[in-house]
């Protein structure tokens, strides 16, 4: 049989995770894993730079059987593998639904980029981006497509505030700020009820999910490019 | 647009045996790498191109029977089965992107993971192409690959590069007609040019713990 697209409802709800190298996506969808696999039949596709390295990091926690985790080679582009050319991981995504099916939820996983990457609407449901203290209080207001407009914005490791000089209410404020008051999670893996917390909010897209009450938002590429001057015309 | 490095079938992800040829210190700079380039195009790259020619006549002259047995001729020309399997992963990925492009009852007649050059052959024939100009795009595609990938694999300059590929382009004019005329013999017949290095370098590529590209 060929790879043909499948339509929404009739697969599993498919939930990227974005953010910077290091600020813990891993950990998140380790966490995730944990709290959802008693209700949800789970699969995880993870994008690394140079090897399978989170796929193994995943694995290795135990957290789903290995063979529910799947890694795609991105080519030293994890950018362009989840926005520009999202082939790879449809088909490795559409492999797990088949492997495995039914599925309830696919989670993948980007691989560590910057700011600006988000994952297209061709391959995610919904997305999370994942900043964290230790990256700096200030990113947060920095913005950005993933920062401003992905389905949640996840600040991470708040444990480690206190040692970095991060004022975590002001961080979370920054980014609701950045946000129009978009959902924005405090989370800790060593403070249980704020992955009690994530978990519910993946609890509640699922349910929008299958009631059809869900809309996919792109976060969409950079942010429009705003002027010093007025405009004359419109563009 | 059929080789176009952006186009969305996973391509970026591939060097093209590059990688493990700079890790092995057999490619260092700009001259070593246009030597490169010129033995793909000359080995891998010509038996990629009459097979892509192949399917596309056939695909033309509506040869079902015939073009599904070109998947097992080529199977046979690849020795690593390394590259061989990249070769049915490249197939998967293009044939995945073009049943939304440029969907055609043709594809129907390949298996769920056909070799890339089966495609590229039938999509050359979906898109009203001839059987040189299928050779063509899949002998561009076999350098513009591992071009586009020297930038992050060796200290060159991408203006050396697509240097190197211009003075390519007439070769790759010659190689695709030659290609086209070779598609018209029996399928037995075909070239299987070998590169033994490149089936050695892609079997030590696929054991490695860390790399930048699938292949």
């Amino acid at each position: 049989m060929h790879d043909t697209p499948a339509k929404s409802k009739e697969r599993a709800l498919r939930i990227g995770i974005a953010g910077p190298v290091g600020t813990g996506k891993s950990s998140v969808i380790a966490a995730l894993c944990r709290g959802l696999s008693t209700e949800f039949s789970l699969g995880v596709i993870t994008n690394d730079i140079y090897t399978d390295e989170d796929a193994r990091f995943l694995r290795s926690e135990g957290v789903l059987p290995g063979e529910r985790i799947r890694a795609v080679e991105t080519g030293a582009c994890p950018h362009t593998a989840i926005r520009d050319d999202v082939t790879m991981n449809l088909i490795a995504i559409e492999d797990l639904e088949r492997d495995f099916a039914p599925l309830d939820i696919v989670l993948v996983e980007s691989g560590g980029d910057n700011l600006t990457a988000t994952f297209s609407p061709a391959l995610v449901d919904a997305q999370m981006f994942v900043l964290d203290v230790a990256g700096g209080g200030d990113v947060a207001r920095k913005g950005g497509p993933g920062i401003a407009r992905a389905d949640l914005l996840v600040v991470n490791k708040i444990d480690l505030a206190e040692h970095v000089d991060v004022d975590v209410d002001q961080m979370v404020a920054d980014a609701e700020n950045a946000r129009d008051g978009g959902p924005v999670l405090a989370l800790s893996r060593k403070r249980p009820e704020t992955v009690g917390h994530l978990c519910d909010w993946v609890r509640q897209l699922h349910r929008a999910y299958i009631g059809g009450t869900h809309t996919a938002i792109d976060p969409g590429p950079m942010a429009p490019h705003s002027h010093p001057h007025p405009h004359t015309t419109d563009h | 647009m059929l080789s176009d490095g952006r186009f969305p079938a996973g391509g970026y992800a591939h060097s093209g045996g590059l990688e493990p040829t700079v890790a092995a210190g057999r490619v260092s700079n700009a001259a070593e790498l246009e030597q490169f380039l010129v033995g793909r195009a000359e080995t891998a790259g010509f038996v990629a191109a009459v097979f892509a020619a192949a399917a596309c006549s056939m695909a033309s002259r509506g040869e079902t029977v015939a073009l599904a047995g070109l998947e097992a001729e080529l199977d046979a020309r690849f020795p690593s089965s390394e590259l061989r399997a990249v070769s049915r992963t490249l197939g998967r990925q293009l044939l995945r992107a073009m049943s939304t492009i440029h969907p055609h009852p043709y594809f129907s007649v390949l298996a769920a993971a056909p070799h890339q050059p089966m495609v590229m052959g039938i999509a050359a024939a979906a898109f009203g192409l001839d059987s040189r100009a299928a050779a063509l795009a899949i002998l561009h595609e076999s350098v513009a690959g591992p071009a586009a990938a020297a930038a992050k694999l060796m200290p060159v300059d991408p203006f050396e590069v697509h240097a190197a590929l211009a003075r390519a382009s007439a070769r790759l004019d010659r190689l695709s007609e030659a290609a086209a005329a070779q598609a018209e013999a029996p399928v037995c017949d075909f070239p299987s040019l070998g590169s033994p290095l490149m089936d050695i370098a892609a079997e030590h590529h696929k054991r490695r713990s860390t790399r930048l590209f699938a292949s």
